[in-house]
């Protein structure tokens, strides 16, 4: 069974569809990223998944409950990391983690804690408010909040956007320890390295559709090739360079201050000999497919 | 990372309004409470206390000696009740739910758990109301301090006043849940909560007012609190049955009405 499955899920606000005829399917014990610029409908599908948006049209499944009629029973068994800190900033670590487990009617909340609390590795902070927390321990308590009840599936939503790279480096340890034990997650992030790091798939979403899924690996071969090579120079130069590419059928995409040909193995004596050639990424599949810069 | 040892309750369908929702949601206010009960309760016993020396010894010395019978300071000490009622339930669940749902995410936070917006809903009323339950005693206990006399009556008055501040925290979250921006409450206590406390018979009796006043007073519910408790202090007539029953049909209609309203703002 898998963990989610959404058939031809639609969502509009307005005018705004956010999600447009979406097909997703997660088996247990898969880490699925969730890859897509801001505006994409990330969250707003996991909204979908916890039952606090409701799809116009669709099918959703969740650990085996139809949404949005069991969506409250399908909670009970996931866990949610949402983007947004909204910690309990006055009451202390403890108690924070309490409430979440009352919350979700595990039966021994004080063994709880005490996992919650190993797995945010905050035993040393329990009596502290959150307030006192620094930045890096407020997410991984967050995290730990999520893992209280010992879920089944796990939805983490942008769980490292605006964070500095240390502490994103910290919360990547402790997710890809949740991996290591078996739990299905899907997370949602518009951070490539994050994806490439943590997803045994990703699923590209743009527009509110899924627009290409598999193992980065073979995301990249598929869209992106072997090579690519990054070509600086004066604008005259770099559109020059493009045309040439275009002309042979590759694909060619800005990288900041130079144009990168994608897939340069195929190109037959184009690429400069002054151009940094260097391993096809996701980042390159990314901004191909979506035409969004990568962050 | 442990491992999980801990022995999983097997899944179970969930049914509407679980009591462990609605405790999981109140052990939240209570967490927060423990935090800030102090300046609350400061402010929830001095605020009667110097309403009741400007009104009550005030006035009573200069203007006002009695009222149908009953010393004035008794008479606006058991009025203040409702005051206490309104401003620690209407004030708080508006402003209260607003902020938990626009600043801190705090019901996205819940949402996410096995809890549905009618269990969130009913916990905060139930919470804001158990509070002002006990809050709304103190002007009583402390008229008592000033002379009125104990009367087995006033054992209800914790019950009269949950059942009302139940309505006015329904009242709170709906509007919350209704307005787009924080100031306007601003008109939800010009338009609703002032007059309803000035008409409410706490500081003169309604029989002095014009007709059209009186009328519109028997469907004010801190009229039929004051009422109530007065009944408590100085004896209960038939009519505080019917009385009771309104107040237990306002808390009713102001639950759903905000948990529709709560339910458009919170689920897209």
């Amino acid at each position: 069974m898998a963990a989610i499955e959404l058939r031809d899920v639609v969502k509009t606000f307005g005018p705004i569809t956010a999600v447009d005829g979406l097909d997703l399917e997660v088996p247990e014990g898969i880490c699925l990223g969730l890859l897509g610029p801001n505006g994409a409908g990330k969250s707003t599908t996991m909204r979908l998944l916890t039952g606090q948006a409701i799809a116009d049209s669709g099918r959703l499944r969740v650990l085996g409950y139809e949404l949005p009629a069991e969506a409250k029973t399908a909670r009970g068994q996931m866990g949610v990391v949402p983007q947004l800190d909204n910690l309990d900033v006055d009451v202390t670590v403890e108690d924070n983690l309490a409430i979440f487990a009352r919350l979700y009617r595990v039966p021994d909340v004080g063994a709880a804690i005490e996992k919650a609390l190993a797995i945010a590795r905050l035993q040393e902070r329990r009596h502290d408010a959150v307030d006192e927390l620094s930045g890096g321990m407020r997410r991984r308590l967050l995290l730990a909040r999520g893992l209280v009840h010992e879920p089944r599936l796990v939805l983490l939503d942008e769980p490292t956007v605006g964070l500095d790279p240390q502490i994103r480096t910290e919360l990547w340890t402790l997710i890809g320890e949740l991996k290591a034990r078996g739990t299905t997650i899907l997370m949602s992030t518009h951070y490539i390295e994050e994806a490439e790091r943590l997803a045994d798939e990703v699923a590209v979403m743009h527009e509110g559709k899924i627009i290409s899924r598999g193992r980065p690996v073979e995301l990249i071969t598929e869209h992106a090739g072997r090579q690519t090579a990054e070509v600086y120079g004066p604008p005259d130069r770099l559109a020059e360079a493009r045309a040439e590419a275009e002309a042979q059928g590759l694909s060619v995409r800005p990288a900041g201050p130079a144009i990168a040909i994608v897939g340069s193995e195929r190109a037959d004596g184009l690429v400069p000999d002054d151009a940094v050639v260097r391993a096809a990424s996701l980042e390159d599949v990314f901004v191909l497919l979506t035409g969004e810069e990568a962050d | 990372m442990e491992a999980a040892t801990q022995t999983a309750p097997a899944p179970r369908k969930l049914r509407r309004l679980e009591r462990a929702a609605i405790a999981g949601v109140m052990s939240r206010e209570v967490a927060n409470f423990r935090t800030y009960w102090k300046g609350t309760t400061f402010s929830s016993v001095m605020e009667p206390l110097v309403y009741l020396l400007a009104f009550g010894l005030g006035l009573s010395a200069t203007l006002v000696d009695e009222v149908n019978g009953v010393p004035y300071i008794e008479f606006v000490g058991t009025g203040m009740v409702a005051t206490a009622v309104i401003f620690s339930s209407a004030l708080p669940s508006m402003f209260g739910t607003f902020v938990k749902h626009r600043f801190q995410n705090t019901y996205d936070a819940i949402l996410a758990a096995p809890v549905d917006v009618e269990e969130l809903v009913s916990a905060e009323m139930l919470w804001i109301a158990t509070r002002s339950g006990t809050y709304g005693c103190v002007p009583l206990l402390v008229t008592i301090a000033f002379g009125l006399d104990p009367a087995w009556g006033m054992l209800l008055t914790p019950l009269f006043c949950f059942v009302t501040a139940l309505g006015f925290s329904g009242f709170g979250v709906a509007m919350a849940a209704t307005v787009a921006k924080i100031d306007q409450f601003n008109y939800v206590t010009a338009l609703f909560v002032t007059p309803l406390f000035l008409v409410a018979g706490t500081f003169f009796p309604i029989d002095g007012l014009p007709e059209w006043a009186q009328v519109a007073a028997q469907v004010n519910p801190l009229h039929q609190l004051v009422e109530l408790v007065r009944g408590g202090a100085f004896g209960f007539e038939w009519q505080d049955t019917l009385r009771f029953a309104f107040l237990v049909a306002f808390a009713a209609i102001t639950w759903r009405v905000a948990i529709h309203q709560m339910h458009k703002r919170l689920i897209d």
